[in-house]
């Protein structure tokens, strides 16, 4: 958020209170060791009462990665992540196309833009009934899609979904680590901060 | 039957103690009686039976160590020297850079997920115990034979141990090692490395100082797991109604590693601590006995209060317990509160469980009684030393002798190429990306660099361009051929490495792998390395700063080949400046550092195409690593140079295809004519890189190369619309056919 002229605000698991911040980004990581199922916990933090009351006023909130979980388990987004299909943690610098830019974290791409930003996750499979998903495809909620090849057995390649408003987004790989040229895989992933941040694309 | 107090050994002096089960010699045992002045209770005999074991005693090694001091060059880069948990070195601007490597081999054959995370787990506690941010892991590997059944067992549990610790605690896995050869089958090796930053007024000791200051045990709660020696106490002293079976290897938790670095280093920032230690081999005994050691010498601990996992415990389980993250913290009475706030918030559990004493004595006391009553220094620092005999063995001559000038040569362009095809498909050569995907090296946001480069990068901080490098190497057959040559080639690949990126090296530390220090041809090899080792770092300037032996790597009468693995650390004033590994300019012209000598002692094309094992390793040169460094630091630096890569295994060849395929880039090679084709490919001479030079650069290039007399052959050019590699008169392979060849080996071997 730094990098993208936003000012950084931590927020505490068992403290409430949202300290008036603008959004909510729920990092990666591996809340509680994900020795559960991932998310299940950390669903329960005191401070995700705030978020999931917020989000449903239309607060932007991004899930990347285990934050991604985490809004799966919290029922903000429909579907589950599982295990990755060949039983292994992946660390990638994975392709992706952008699908839907209807959403405060996405307004900075085009429709159909292809980015590079990197993938690492053990549980990344994105699962979900044939019906949600078909509903998904129908609302253009599907944000990204993998391409080149499907890293971890994600239903119709999904690497990321939107909420019905569009503020609530989740996403597997990680624009964060695509933020500057020397320590990511380049900038293609700063867009989904520009686009919070009111820069135009 | 119960507790033995120190009442009951003094009234009961004759008692029979099962000190040979815990590993004691007999005389060590009447040692600990003559320092007692009586029988050892069972506590006090299970303090002496781990700290003085080989593993945290250095009994068998400290004679050899001692050189890595006596002969340490002169250097005002090192803050903190050997001895600590970790050596630290000047960064400047008030930064410091803390780093070590250390094994734990045993565990990761017994049981290879937890024993590899683990020893990530261990190695994170020593760095964070300095008070350093860890920011970086590392780790070199050794294998048995990538076909034999176990290591279909062995290598997929430690590279996923060693991803789930260290992708859990949120750690980038930035370099390392992955060997294979069958003398490891039995005893592979898995040696962990973290680097950790801290600003240089925050560097933390392990000493317990101030009389009435209080010993706080924090983190993890003890259990059973990690008990070798205890149980052997245990049904000496208790009836079998206990939960006996439990893991010989201890069981990793990494988020409450996690949540107990965030807690140190909020502990450490708000300065709350006088000294601090981890708890890792031997656990308690050891952190109290060190800390006391250290400090003002006197302990008082009411073990009772010590948090347990398994109430069934008795004080002997709890003294040699290995349970995971824990750490023991000296801190002022004034600053209790604070100190047990800061872990409240983070849900550590903490307990005071003692206090500092001027006694001169570590006392601990279980249900009110005396149960230890011990001088710490005669456990921590006054344990035996052995000079253990040692002896070349006789047919290290018929080794070295039988050089394989004989052995079959490649000649025409068709059999240079199908050598080239072997040689970067087979185990040692081949990508290990089936492995490092398994890491994280993205997390925290400042990896400049990681596998497959040359060395690892990570920038300090985000406030900063500063930057560290780091490169662990290793060649047991090498050191097999010639061990005081194996460890300097070791320290010259490492050194190498580390240039190559545009850093400078600065300080070295190691894990010296081996097999039983009571068989006199491995003490030779134990002792020529160390030997090496210590004239090598004098002569590069680059100072050990601490490290580990790991001894009794060996099946039956069989060890392991000598194995030192070694790391550099080097810093960077300015990360954008580091130089990659892969071709990336259109036109850069590619130059040849060093010199080819017809070298193939120890080889990997003697290994892969012969199964060959002879010779001499290649002839170490300091001087020329040393101009070498100066050449690709500077070169770096002043933007001469667009790409860089070390010639090790494998040669010249290797070199070129990873440069290749790092970006999918083609080249022409031209050899040097007055070289055979198959030595200007395949030979592994050392003091040599292969750089590339964008053409606007190259005059100042050569000059600077000349002026210092680096030979400096200029070998071909880096064309991005060829789809080959081209080694011009002799072959060509399209980039796709090596791209499959260096790829599929290590993905067929573990998906297949």
């Amino acid at each position: 958020m730094r990098v993208s002229g936003a000012e950084s605000v931590a927020l505490w698991h068992a403290d409430p209170d949202l300290h008036g911040v603008d959004a909510v980004i729920l990092p990666g990581g591996f809340s509680y060791g994900d020795y559960l199922r991932c998310g299940a916990i950390a669903r329960f933090a005191r401070v995700m009462d705030s978020i999931i009351a917020a989000a449903h006023d239309g607060l932007p909130v991004l899930g990347i990665c285990n934050g991604f979980q985490i809004l799966c388990e919290s029922h903000l987004l429909p579907g589950a992540l599982i295990r990755n299909d060949h039983r292994k943690f992946v660390c990638k610098e994975q392709r992706l196309r952008i699908e839907s830019v209807d959403s405060p974290w996405t307004s900075h791409y085009e429709l159909g833009q292809e980015i590079t930003i990197p993938l690492k996750n053990g549980e990344g499979g994105y699962v979900a009934d044939e019906k949600t998903l078909d509903q998904l495809e129908a609302e253009g909620r599907i944000v990204a899609r993998y391409l080149n090849g499907n890293p971890n057995g994600s239903y119709r390649d999904i690497a990321g979904v939107r909420n019905e408003r569009g503020n609530v987004v989740g996403l597997m790989p990680h624009p964060e680590h695509a933020v500057e040229a020397l320590t990511g895989t380049g900038t293609d992933g700063l867009g989904f901060f520009l686009g919070l941040v009111g820069v135009s694309a | 039957m119960s507790l033995d107090t120190v009442q009951d050994a003094i009234e009961t002096p004759d008692q029979p103690q099962p000190f040979a089960e815990l590993g004691m010699a007999p005389e060590e045992y009447d040692r600990v009686r003559e320092i007692l002045g009586r029988r050892p209770t069972s506590s006090e005999l299970a303090i002496y039976s781990v700290m003085w074991s080989e593993h945290c005693s250095y009994k068998s090694s400290k004679v050899h160590l001692r050189q890595f001091g006596e002969k340490a060059p002169p250097t005002d880069a090192l803050l903190v020297g050997m001895g600590e948990n970790a050596g630290v070195v000047d960064a400047g601007d008030g930064w410091a850079v803390t780093f070590k490597i250390e094994s734990h081999n045993h565990p990761s054959y017994v049981e290879p997920y937890q024993g590899a995370a683990t020893g990530v787990g261990g190695i994170v506690r020593d760095i964070l115990t300095m008070g350093a941010r860890p920011v970086a892991v590392m780790d070199s590997l050794r294998f048995g034979a990538l076909h034999a059944p176990d290591t279909a067992r062995v290598l997929p549990g430690v590279v996923g141990g060693i991803g789930g610790y260290g992708n859990c605690l949120g750690l980038p896995n930035v370099g390392g090692e992955v060997y294979f050869d069958e003398s490891y089958l039995g005893n592979p090796l898995v040696n962990a490395l973290c680097v950790g930053v801290m600003r240089t007024d925050g560097i933390k000791l392990a000493k317990a100082d101030g009389p009435g200051n209080k010993v706080v045990l924090f983190g993890a709660r003890t259990g059973g797991d990690g008990i070798g020696g205890a149980s052997v106490l245990a049904s000496a002293t208790f009836d079998d109604e206990k939960p006996s079976k439990r893991p010989s290897v201890q069981v990793g938790d990494p988020f409450a590693e996690k949540v107990l670095i965030e807690c140190c280093l909020e502990i450490f920032a708000a300065d709350l601590v006088t000294g601090i230690q981890d708890l890792g081999a031997a656990g308690l005994s050891c952190a109290t006995t060190e800390l006391a050691a250290a400090g003002t010498g006197g302990m008082d601990v009411d073990l009772d209060l010590a948090p347990l996992r398994d109430p069934t415990l008795v004080p002997e389980e709890i003294l040699m317990s290995e349970s995971q993250e824990r750490m023991m913290a000296v801190v002022e009475p004034e600053k209790l509160d604070d100190f047990l706030a800061i872990c409240a918030k983070w849900d550590v559990t903490a307990t005071v469980i003692g206090e500092v004493t001027s006694t001169g004595r570590l006392r601990m006391r279980w249900h009110g009684e005396v149960i230890v009553d011990l001088p710490p220094r005669t456990a921590a620092h006054e344990g035996p030393v052995y000079e253990r005999p040692l002896e070349r063995p006789a047919e290290q001559d018929a080794l070295i002798d039988n050089d394989g000038a004989d052995l079959p040569r490649p000649k025409s362009g068709d059999e240079l190429r199908a050598t080239l095809l072997q040689l970067i498909s087979s185990a040692n050569l081949c990508d290990r990306s089936w492995v490092t995907d398994q890491y994280d090296r993205f997390v925290l946001g400042n990896t400049v660099l990681a596998q497959p480069e040359d060395a690892g990068m990570v920038r300090l901080d985000e406030s900063t361009s500063r930057g560290i490098a780091l490169s662990v190497d290793g060649n047991g057959r090498y050191t097999r051929l010639d061990p005081y040559a194996g460890a300097q080639l070791a320290l010259a690949e490492a050194y190498r490495n580390v240039a190559t990126t545009g850093a400078r090296p600065l300080a070295v530390t190691n894990c010296l792998n081996f097999g039983s220090p009571e068989d006199p041809a491995v003490m030779w090899q134990f002792s020529e390395t160390t030997r090496g080792l210590a004239d090598g770092c004098f002569t590069l300037g680059t100072p050990v700063t601490g490290g580990n032996v790991s001894f009794y790597n060996q099946t039956g009468e069989t060890a392991i080949l000598p194995t030192p693995v070694i790391g550099v650390l080097g810093l960077i004033d300015d990360v954008t400046r580091r130089t990659p590994q892969g071709f990336s300019t259109d036109g850069a012209l590619i130059y040849l550092l060093g010199e080819t000598r017809n070298e193939f002692g120890g080889s990997e094309w003697a290994h892969v195409v012969h199964g060959f094992l002879g010779g001499r390793p290649p002839v170490v040169d300091f001087a020329r690593e040393r101009l070498l460094a100066d050449v690709l630091i500077n070169a770096s630096r002043d933007g001469l140079i667009d790409s860089a890569h070390d010639l090790a295994e494998g040669g010249l060849a290797q070199a070129l295809v990873e440069a290749c395929l790092r970006r999918g880039v083609g080249a022409r090679i031209v050899l040097p004519a007055w070289l055979d084709p198959f030595v200007a490919l395949f030979s592994e001479s050392t003091g040599r890189a292969i750089v590339s030079v964008p053409r606007s650069e190259e005059v100042r290039f050569t000059d600077m190369c000349s002026a210092r007399k680096l030979p400096a052959e200029r070998i071909g050019v880096v064309d991005l619309l060829a789809t080959e590699l081209e080694i011009q008169k002799h072959f060509s392979v399209p980039l796709r056919e090596l791209r499959a060849a260096w790829t599929a080996t290590l993905r067929d071997r573990f998906e297949g």
